[in-house]
């Protein structure tokens, strides 16, 4: 099976046509030389057996059990909208709006999605979309080093310990120098930090809230990143953003981050969100495609691709990122359900995540030798301290049916017995209850 | 059409959360809060639904039309792999279940689709390994070249170029360039083929990489690729294959056969998986034994007992190139598309390609100049200068295709063919699909002659003229406010 249409008399009608009198002189150009030593791919099988197969297979993974692990992807509610408008072919199956006339419907929904980022980070733009909220972290870092034409990127070491380590992979042939500010009681310490500021310093990357859950007010340290003429890059959880204050509010020059809680299931990993929105001084420094709106000759409104200029299929090596192919089909899944949960629906749902880690806190902290982190203020998500290896606890309430958190000892030296509990708003009173008397069990 | 912000009425909503289980918490401290709610737009759940369905409507689609656009492979996706992706028990996986103490049995079916992906893309490339993580094809190609320069890194050598046909992809130089690397562009003879002698007369010490396409963006196979790839080896260069024409050449060569050391592959291209108007695609990289240990962390494997790991001691390895395991439910798609094709059906995927482009080639060249008159592989380059003497540019034929209802076929690129039209019908459209097509390209190119204002004037059934593009750029208008 190949999906192709034709019929043997389709197959000599064309051949003929070309001048040809078998399918095999359309390959002449390769040399037998170069013909394949090996093509051992199993023969096709149905439509009905791969899916059985595959069936099989996703039964394999454990996905009953209650889940507390965030860490940056999130187990949020997906309403069913979001599905049906993402599983319309004429979105899904078409490409790069390049012909805007014949891709209105998806240039206006990447204007309206930049417009929603804009108004979530509380910036002037935004792109199209980028991979992840990793990729979209370094190409922020880069866009820093390109707009100051300094080289040094200073980091919080709460930032997602993934991202920090993708930033150093994309930059090791590049001359781009990385100094890593401790974390102080769950925050960033400004002290630390201000040392690191100088006339070399491109910009400063802080997380809001960070990896070990904690809501900061940086505003006071992007005061201070201006000064020495750096900029300032926040990476954020979106669906915070229903709530806490947002990097626009804080003064942070380019704002990124993981799109995937807004509306894109964990999938194991992809394919997610990168987002990005900047002040508008930085929109030439952008990578990525970005919609802009415009007239068309009879003066109606139309929105095409634009600021070309900065992209590799024009500027080729001098583009300012490699970026193609994009997030789009994420993106749209992130503007559908904003969309739909409107400004109301989505502070409801930054204040319910709220509510049940506050809840989770206050049950978990009932149990002996079990101590709630309360050193800094958090959003849906929290450290505690456990009497023993979070890794053995971890694995002994696997068993019980809950993946209760992620042991932060795989992150960061010296914290073998703290483990991060994420609770989303699909996480019921009595899944917190029930969280709470397995892991009193484990550990009595 | 009205924006979603223009349709926004106070105290609507589209969906709730109900009333909460849990106590309401005591609230944070003022200053972590928003002052500013964000200006998002409350409309009912049908108001989105219907706002999105019309949207749709506006767009061309594999689907709804015939999409020839080149070097894309705007194939047909069948819907069977959708509805494998969306099987909860692959959407609703926690990436780092693995990662936990005894979690790795809690993603073994995942596993082995990553690991399955693996061997299957490594043999149809000829490669010694791949890794899945590349979440486009760029991405693969930024990660290809991490690879080859961690591979000269470990030979002690620090070169500096990279080399590039200037038929390239724009992402090849941009891929290098952010790389770190330099990049010199190779001239095209006039019979389509790179310029050996100015290759060779570049191809130094000092250079760590070619990239190359092949088939090339001219839709030619070039019969001394052997050659080509032989020279870089022998000093001491590696060959990067851009596989974004990779549907050309199923079962009929493989790059690693040519002697290509690092390979990426556009799954959203030869494998079928839905293009997602922009993405999200997935480009995995293959590469030759020797480069295996510098693969990013990290790579599925498969023990002694048939269960799958993720190994993360990968102490050569460049690093982590994405957060975890690449475009899961991209590759999951591929997968079972592969699955489904078998040998014989990949084989004939790629027959039918070629064919259905040498097709459409001969059916056209008495209408339109064709610089490289010779069997071409999976696409057909053509160029509108004759009808540009007249007026009638690529970019008019474009918008005059848009009218009659198909996709146009990529035009100016690539680069090196004035007034390009590059043609990719694919290998799941019908001869008759084909014919239609052929029938509006001679139509227009009879119009070019006789009335070229009927092609210029186009698109005039479209919900828009042609936008004026200067002012979009100049007065630059990116999101909705209010006023």
């Amino acid at each position: 099976m190949s999906y192709v249409p034709h019929t043997k008399d389709d197959i000599q009608v064309m051949l003929k046509a070309i001048g040809l009198s078998s399918v095999d002189e359309l390959f002449r150009d390769i040399p037998a030389s170069l013909r394949p030593k090996s093509f051992n791919v199993p023969a096709g099988s149905s439509e009905f057996d791969v899916t059985q197969r595959l069936k099989k297979l996703s039964v394999k993974n454990a996905t009953g059990l209650v889940n507390f692990v965030g860490a940056g992807f999130y187990d949020h509610f997906i309403p069913a909208a979001v599905d049906a408008i993402v599983n319309r072919p004429e979105f899904y199956t078409a490409y790069t709006p390049y012909q805007p006339e014949c891709s209105q419907g998806w240039l206006q929904a990447i204007y309206e999605y930049q417009t929603i980022i804009c108004e979530l980070t509380g910036l002037d733009v935004s792109n199209a979309s980028l991979y992840d909220g990793g990729t979209a972290l370094y190409e922020a870092a880069m866009m820093a080093v390109r707009a100051t034409g300094r080289n040094k990127i200073v980091m919080d070491s709460g930032i997602n310990l993934i991202y920090r380590t993708m930033l150093y992979t994309y930059t090791s042939n590049l001359s781009v120098e990385f100094v890593e500010i401790p974390v102080v009681h769950g925050q960033s310490s400004r002290e630390e930090l201000y040392k690191h500021l100088d006339d070399k310093t491109a910009a400063v990357i802080l997380q809001n809230p960070n990896f070990f859950g904690a809501v900061d007010d940086h505003s006071d340290i992007v005061e201070r990143v201006h000064k020495v003429g750096a900029l300032a890059i926040a990476s954020v959880y979106p669906v915070s953003l229903g709530m806490l204050k947002s990097p626009g509010e804080m003064g942070f020059d380019i704002a990124t981050g993981e799109g995937q809680s807004l509306g894109i299931p964990l999938s194991f990993g992809g394919p997610y969100l990168g987002f990005m929105a900047a002040k508008k001084e930085l929109v030439r420094q952008m990578p990525g495609r970005i919609v802009g709106a415009t007239v068309d000759k009879d003066g109606k409104r139309g929105f095409v691709l634009t600021l070309q200029t900065r992209e590799q299929h024009i500027r080729r090596e001098k583009a300012t990122s490699n970026i193609c192919s994009n997030e789009a089909l994420c993106a749209l899944r992130a503007a559908v359900f904003v969309a739909l949960l409107g400004k109301d629906g989505l502070k409801e749902l930054a204040l319910r995540n709220y509510d049940k880690a506050e809840f989770a806190k206050s049950e978990l902290s009932r149990i002996k030798g079990v101590e709630v982190k309360r050193s800094s203020p958090t959003f849906n998500e929290f450290t505690i301290m456990l009497p023993r290896h979070a890794d053995d606890v971890v694995y002994k309430m696997i068993d019980k049916g809950f993946a209760c958190g992620f042991p932060l000892g795989r992150f960061y030296k010296g914290m073998d017995n703290y483990l991060l509990v994420a609770v989303t708003e699909k996480k019921t009173r009595e899944d917190i209850r029930r969280l709470a008397d397995s892991l009193e069990a484990v550990l009595g | 059409m009205k924006l979603l912000f223009e349709k926004h009425k106070e105290g609507r909503r589209g969906f709730s959360y109900e009333k909460s289980d849990v106590p309401e918490a005591k609230a944070l401290d003022k200053k972590y809060l928003r002052k500013n709610d964000a200006h998002l737009a409350s409309l009912s759940e049908l108001e989105v639904v219907r706002h999105y369905s019309c949207l749709s409507r506006l767009n061309y689609s594999v689907d709804t039309n015939f999409y020839p656009l080149g070097s894309c492979t705007m194939k047909y996706n069948p819907k069977f792999t959708e509805r494998i992706a969306a099987l909860e028990g692959f959407t609703d996986l926690h990436p780092l279940l693995p990662q936990l103490s005894g979690g790795g049995m809690l993603a073994q079916g995942s596993l082995e689709v990553l690991y399955e992906s693996d061997r299957l893309l490594s043999e149809i490339t000829g490669m010694k390994g791949f890794t899945m993580q590349p979440l486009a094809g760029a991405h693969g190609e930024l990660t290809g070249v991490m690879l080859i320069a961690a591979y000269h890194k470990a030979q002690g050598a620090r070169r500096k170029y990279i080399l590039v046909p200037d038929s390239s992809h724009g992402t090849n130089p941009a891929s290098a360039a952010i790389a770190g690397y330099e990049v010199i562009v190779i001239p095209t003879l006039p019979d389509g083929n790179m310029d050996l002698v100015e290759y060779k007369k570049k191809l130094t010490s000092d250079v760590a990489a070619v990239m190359l396409t092949c088939p090339d963006t001219l839709g030619l196979f070039n019969p001394r690729i052997k050659e080509i790839t032989d020279m870089a080896h022998a000093v001491g260069a590696l060959m990067y294959y851009d596989g974004a024409n990779l549907n050309a050449m199923l079962g009929k060569c493989r790059p690693g056969d040519i002697g290509f050391d690092v390979v990426h592959l556009n799954l959203h291209k030869t494998f079928a998986t839905p293009h997602g108007g922009g993405g999200p695609g997935a480009g995995p990289v293959g590469v030759s034994e020797r480069l295996l240990e510098f693969l990013p962390i990290s790579l599925v494997i498969r023990r002694a007992d048939g269960t799958f790991a993720l190994d993360y001691h990968r102490h050569k390895s460049i690093g982590y190139i994405a957060p975890f395991y690449g475009n899961f439910g991209v590759i999951l798609k591929a997968y079972a598309y592969i699955l489904r094709l078998g040998r014989e059906g990949l084989i004939a995927a790629s027959e039918a390609a070629v064919l259905n482009a040498n097709y459409v080639r001969v059916k056209l060249k008495e209408y339109y100049d064709l610089p490289f008159d010779k069997i071409c592989m999976h696409e057909c380059v053509f160029s509108a200068s004759r009808q540009a003497k007249s007026g009638v540019h690529a970019i008019d034929i474009a918008k005059y295709l848009i009218d009659k209802g198909y996709h146009p076929p990529t035009i100016y690129f690539p680069l090196i063919v004035k007034e390009s039209i590059m043609i990719e019908p694919t290998e799941t459209e019908s001869k008759e699909t084909l014919d239609e097509f052929i029938d509006v390209m001679i139509e227009i190119a009879r119009l070019a002659k006789e009335n070229p204002s009927a092609v210029t004037q186009a698109p005039l059934h479209m919900p828009i003229k042609r936008l004026d593009e200067t002012k979009a750029a100049r007065e630059p208008n990116l999101r909705w406010q209010s006023q």
